[in-house]
């Protein structure tokens, strides 16, 4: 498979949240604004790319017995340099996405790229695989943000285009919103593929 | 009394499933039999119970006392993988029939993000031991009941003839976001 290919299937053919399903407590948390998402997004790429490069060089040192074990710790430890320099850099962000930092230890996409792709492939390929996985579910985080945000509260970015005084459709800030956005988001694109 | 406003907004008004989003992959993966959510529902309450029980001591006695705590994210993990696999030999040996009945869900649950966010949020609440064991159990009992509920819908739904695009997950996601909508009416009860 060349290495085009391996950056890109993750947004479209094989994007983790629309089409694998994977990694959905982040994806319907935080997901309340697009800047919400898209830093949720950037973390868990940056943990994705980190964790795929260790893991890809590690694999002929790490016993069979024991890998996932030694890939939960090798991920944990990205997740707590994302959770410290998050809470020393960009703090509001930090606080808006709270308990999901620490949560992407157990994120299936993260683990699932370890086990089906890195521990298989060299370092330039599941550096890439990370990169591409990363960005697609970023852009996937962004997306839903983007629609509950402009649905929700009439703007995007934190910029609002409605008045300042009228109120979005509140339901699709809360709880229910995120199913709702992300069934109906799931249904959109399946009616292009069919097509 | 305060331990009965813990009990009644872990199960109700913050639901840990359709209200802080934590455990949606076994909600959506194993909720199409009720029969499986009910077995789900058990091996939850008894892992996320001693995983807390575990982690409070450890972040307590050990994290906490040592100072550092910014090891807490990868000892919690840990300590939970190594109980799940601990719980799962003791079980198979000491009572078989709990086994069969738990068993094949046991190793989904180290990658249940509801039992390392229950034992995070006991910490960042800064609960006492008793606080957070009836935080934690109900907690439980908020995602047995929302698991239960969810596959009885599903039960229903699946007989349904949905336009194409709407078959198997996006249904899924529109059936949990009625039932989300339904649990905050709990809102505001305390």
């Amino acid at each position: 498979m060349n290495k085009f290919k391996i950056l890109t299937r993750g947004f479209i053919a094989e994007n983790p949240v629309f089409v694998l399903l994977l990694g959905m407590c982040p994806t319907l948390g935080v997901t309340t604004s697009a800047i919400n998402g898209m830093g949720m997004g950037l973390a868990t790429a940056f943990v994705l790319l980190m964790s795929n490069i260790f893991i890809s060089s590690l694999k002929n040192m790490i016993p069979n017995m024991v890998r996932i074990p030694a890939f939960i710790v090798i991920i944990a430890s990205f997740v707590t340099v994302v959770d410290l320099v998050m809470e020393a850099y960009v703090p509001a962000l930090y606080e808006s996405l709270g308990l999901y930092i620490p949560l992407i230890v157990v994120n299936c996409i993260v683990l699932g790229r370890a086990e089906a792709f890195a521990s298989k492939n060299n370092v330039i390929n599941s550096a890439i695989d990370g990169l591409g996985m990363g960005l697609g579910f970023t852009f996937a985080l962004t997306l839903l943000g983007s629609v509950r945000e402009i649905l929700g509260s009439g703007a995007i970015f934190n910029y609002k285009f409605i008045s300042p005084d009228a109120d979005g459709l509140l339901v699709f800030v809360l709880a229910p919103g995120a199913f709702f956005a992300l069934g109906y988001l799931i249904v959109i694109m399946n009616s292009f593929k069919k097509a | 009394m305060e331990y009965i406003i813990i009990f009644i907004s872990a199960i109700f008004v913050n639901n840990i499933i359709l209200a802080q989003f934590l455990g949606i992959c076994p909600f959506l993966g194993v909720s199409s039999k009720i029969s499986t959510a009910v077995g789900m529902s058990g091996a939850v309450i008894f892992v996320m119970t001693l995983a807390s029980l575990f982690t409070f001591l450890i972040n307590q006695y050990v994290l906490v006392s040592l100072d550092i705590t910014f090891l807490q994210t990868i000892t919690f993990i840990l300590v939970i993988a190594a109980l799940v696999q601990m719980v799962e030999i003791i079980l198979k040996k000491i009572s078989p029939a709990l086994y069969q009945a738990l068993g094949i869900f046991l190793p989904l649950i180290t990658t249940n993000c509801a039992v390392l966010g229950v034992a995070i949020l006991n910490i960042q609440k800064e609960f006492n031991l008793l606080e957070s064991l009836v935080f934690t159990i109900s907690t439980a009992i908020g995602f047995g009941l929302a698991m239960i509920l969810f596959a009885g819908l599903r039960e229903h739904t699946d007989l349904l003839n949905p336009p194409k695009a709407m078959k198997g997950a996006p249904l899924s996601l529109v059936t949990a976001g009625i039932l989300a909508l339904a649990f905050m009416g709990f809102a505001g009860l305390v």
